[in-house]
């Protein structure tokens, strides 16, 4: 299979403050990958390298095409969303314009409505509110919005940061159960970062394992699972 | 009675003007987190081009639009050339900036077009509006063009795909980026629209206090009173608070023996200080929270 | 062996500061130097660079005392000018170069001070020299009270209040109800005075030497106060309100203390310019006016003391310069230079002159 994403030697740095030393990894297309680590292991700031979001060294590649040194935007006109922590909802606007904003790089009009409603059959409670500010909705109903507005970009590879942050655990496994339909029916790439290591490892193929801006551990997501000495010094359980 | 209608008319029409200020200043606000400081010298410098289109022949309406459209077109080269690289510098250095714009357009207008009071027309006449005796054409025009342009904007703000990654971008410019927005091209067309916005404010009110470089410092003022009334975060509050302060001022001027014409400007002060200790967030805005 | 010169990038509430402080490589001639050698020859290049600063403060100090014996009269006056915006700009340089606050309208406490000096000297008949003190005080009050509702603001906030101070003052001069003190509209003129004790000294050139002397009082005063406890607490609530007060430095005092002073100095200024001038009138205390003197200030280099003088002159010439060629050209040529300053010096004269003491220190060291 291709290497759909791949990242060699990157070294990203918040001021003077180097926070990746060195992160080596491929994704294959379609793949569903998660990055797992405890806090303020570099996670966060792997994806956010990739969308241009933080000064890095080293290579990133796209479908062959490099992205350090292009701007958030170009990057994600190139069919990259991410779904950052804290979800990035636009409070003040209502959900279909949540949905909409998500498809503001695209021109294909009646393709945008229709990919509006498979968005409202995939996330039906997100239906209810159509109208309703978005600042409005429940923590979980922001992140399935979140999640939507990411999806209406048509998205080749799919960030998620922190996706089940401060959420119930029935709902993150509805969440992750529509995450494994959207990959298998659109073959979006997936690359989930994730602290609750259990369920991502359920949804994901390969995981990798960050501590202190360096990959300590790979490999494929179910063994990562049944090693019991990986998941006791890295992942807490 | 008729003297208070009269006033409250006549204040609202005066308002619409104000209105339009606090309007223009609110949407750079908005985009920048900053006052524009030559937001009025801006709007002066387009009313002197439309004058000076009229003196070449061209028609009103000619005029009006062809400054309108050359004032956005040199709102959004501003930003781009002054004030996108001042955009990560300290706060004193931006408000050099806008002083600096503020000095230089000011003068510019006294080189080009010296510093004689000029008249101004006006597209109305200033006949009784429908005969009646309180307000004149020229006022009634006001209010309706303020209320037209009003509509537009709401119109593509709310239901234009442009105006949706506008408002994205100002309230939000990393989750904007994140949608593809090119953040830094909606905050130069919010300066072309607030710039465009300035140059109906200033066209409208010239031909009531005659045209010369320094007319739009008080009218700014009062622009500046009003969009801290509604609060700097909502552009519809702006539009409220620049018709109240017309108001205000009107009746103030009318029923408070002392004010007169002559303590407008330090009342407006005392109106912005006011406001800004007591509330502010304005009547209509968004409390802020400060990061620690 | 050269000396390599490392930028220390600081980071300050006003800004990036780039200081260049001198770095000594680790080795020299090809020798490794210890740590005590390090030290102690960055010891010896910092003393030369105070005495640089020193030296060229004196070369300055008597340029300045000697000027009126080799120009025109018409020059002295400008000389005068300059120095008496001096002082208001190291005013401003006070209020938000220590304590971090904006202030667009200091033309309205320049005004207070030239008026009451004119006030107290033409319907008063005061002694000029004694109006300044109490054009001080009154402008302290002043500026104190401002500065009480001001606390509540920041940033750009407490830029729009002042901003529309200066805006406003002009009209209130001109109020009827005050115009048999101010004159109203044409305004007030003020006895020139001649030179004591019957000296034979020219007008211009006495009142050069007075206001020299005010602005040596004035400049002593602040440096004392930057360095004092106070000054230091303005500084900390400069670079961060909220830890400061977590400190327990009283920031209302302070705060409004600053203002107080920034006010009551350029009170004094406006004294100055009252009696120097020799008339006084609303709208000679514009807007325009406060924007030279905050423009002075960038240009000077914020919080840097002796740039005041730098950013007076430039005021003050570059409108003769420019309204000889023509009317109205001042205003725009400001506005270009605030902009090539901003763009390429960000720290003003200031940065200039630690260029050329660095070159200095070059050809000094050279020659060792």
């Amino acid at each position: 299979m291709t290497d759909y994403l791949t990242l060699k030697d990157l070294r990203s740095y918040y001021g003077q403050i180097q926070a990746l030393h060195g992160i080596t990894f491929e994704l294959s297309e379609g793949s569903v990958t998660t990055l797992l680590g405890a806090n303020g292991a570099g996670k966060t700031t792997t994806l956010r390298a990739i969308c241009g979001m933080v000064r890095s060294t080293g290579t990133i590649q796209f479908d062959g095409r490099p992205l350090i040194g292009l701007s958030t935007e170009s990057i994600v006109k190139l069919g990259i969303a991410h779904v950052p922590q804290g979800r990035g909802t636009f409070t003040r606007m209502n959900v279909e314009e949540n949905l909409q904003l998500g498809a503001i790089t695209r021109s294909d009009r009646a393709a945008i409505a229709d990919d509006i409603e498979r968005m409202f059959t995939l996330f039906p409670v997100l239906k209810e509110r159509r109208v309703q500010q978005a600042g409005l909705l429940s923590g979980g109903e922001q992140q399935m919005l979140a999640v939507a507005r990411a999806l209406m970009l048509r998205p080749r590879l799919l960030l998620l940061d922190e996706p089940s942050f401060g959420l119930a655990p029935l709902v993150v496994r509805e969440l992750f159960k529509t995450l494994t339909q959207i990959n298998r029916e659109e073959k979006t790439t997936i690359l989930v970062v994730e602290q609750n290591a259990q369920l991502a490892l359920e949804l994901a193929d390969t995981a990798y394992v960050i501590e202190t801006g360096q990959i300590v551990q790979s490999g494929p997501a179910a063994e990562i699972a049944n090693n019991e000495d990986i998941r006791k010094s890295y992942l807490g359980y | 009675m008729e003297l208070l209608t009269n006033q409250v008319l006549a204040g609202i029409a005066t308002g619409a003007i104000y209105a339009c200020m606090a309007l223009a200043v609110v949407m750079i606000y908005e985009a920048i987190d900053h006052l524009n400081f030559a937001q009025g010298e801006m709007a002066m410098f387009s009313t002197f081009i439309a004058w000076q289109l009229l003196e070449w022949g061209v028609p009103y309406w000619g005029a009006f639009f062809g400054s309108v459209a050359i004032s956005f077109c040199g709102g959004v080269a501003i930003e781009r050339t002054l004030f996108r690289p001042l955009a990560t510098a300290s706060i004193l250095v931006q408000i050099a900036g806008f002083i600096a714009l503020f000095s230089i357009i000011n003068s510019s207008a006294g080189l080009i077009w010296d510093f004689s009071i000029k008249s101004f027309p006006s597209p109305f006449g200033s006949a009784p509006f429908l005969g009646s005796q309180l307000i004149s054409d020229h006022q009634a025009g006001m209010f309706f063009i303020t209320l037209i342009l009003l509509g537009l904007l709401y119109f593509f703000f709310r239901f234009t795909r442009i105006g949706l990654a506008m408002r994205a971008a100002a309230t939000l410019p990393d989750s904007a980026r994140l949608v593809g927005i090119n953040v830094g091209w909606m905050i130069a067309l919010g300066w072309g629209l607030a710039a465009a916005i300035g140059a109906v404010a200033g066209i409208l009110i010239a031909p009531v206090v005659f045209l010369e470089p320094n007319m739009m410092a008080g009218v700014l003022l009062y622009g500046f009173v009003g969009a801290v009334l509604g609060g700097l975060s909502s552009p519809a509050g702006a539009v409220a608070g620049g018709f109240m302060v017309g108001i205000l001022e009107n009746l103030a001027g009318t029923y408070i023996p002392v004010v007169g014409n002559e303590l407008k400007l330090p009342i407006a002060l005392a109106m912005i200080v006011t406001v800004l200790v007591f509330r502010p967030t304005g009547l209509f805005g968004r409390p802020q929270v400060q990061r620690v | 062996m050269s000396t390599v010169q490392e930028s220390v990038t600081q980071t300050s509430s006003l800004g990036t500061v780039r200081e260049t402080v001198p770095q000594v490589p680790a080795t020299a001639g090809g020798r490794d130097l210890s740590p005590v050698a390090t030290a102690a020859i960055a010891r010896q290049q910092q003393k030369t660079a105070q005495t640089i600063a020193r030296v060229a403060s004196l070369v300055a100090l008597a340029l300045m005392l000697m000027a009126p014996m080799f120009v025109r009269h018409f020059v002295v006056f400008q000389f005068t000018q300059i120095i008496i915006y001096g002082i208001a700009i190291m005013s401003l340089n006070i209020l938000t170069g220590a304590s971090g606050q904006f202030s667009l309208g200091h033309s309205a406490f320049f005004a207070v001070g030239a008026y009451t000096t004119a006030i107290l000297m033409e319907h008063g008949g005061m002694n000029y020299i004694l109006t300044l003190p109490f054009a001080g005080c009154v402008c302290f009050v002043f500026g104190f009270l401002f500065g009480l509702p001001a606390l509540r603001l920041s940033g750009v906030y407490l830029a729009l209040a002042t901003f529309s101070l200066a805006i406003a003052m002009p009209q209130f001069l001109k109020l009827g109800t005050f115009e048999h003190f101010t004159g109203g509209v044409q305004g007030l003129v003020v006895t020139k005075p001649d030179a004591p004790f019957g000296l034979k000294i020219d007008q211009d050139v006495w009142l050069y030497y007075v206001t020299l002397a005010v602005a040596l009082i004035m400049y002593v005063l602040s440096v004392n106060l930057l360095n004092s406890r106070t000054g230091r607490a303005m500084m900390a609530i400069r670079d961060n309100q909220i830890a400061a007060s977590s400190m327990g430095v009283n920031l209302a005092l302070y705060k409004t203390l600053s203002f107080g002073i920034s006010a009551g100095m350029t009170g004094v200024a406006g004294g100055l310019a009252a009696i120097v001038v020799a008339f006084v009138a609303p709208d000679g205390y514009s807007i325009t006016f406060a924007n030279a003197l905050f423009l002075g200030m960038v240009i000077g280099g914020v919080g840097w003391l002796p740039g005041s003088l730098a950013g007076a002159a430039f005021i003050v010439l570059i409108p003769n310069v420019a309204e000889s060629i023509s009317k109205g050209l001042a205003g725009a040529v400001f506005g270009v230079f605030i902009i090539a300053v901003i763009f390429l010096f960000p720290n003003g004269a200031r940065q200039a002159a630690y260029l050329a003491a660095n070159w200095i220190r070059k050809l000094v060291g050279s020659t060792r």
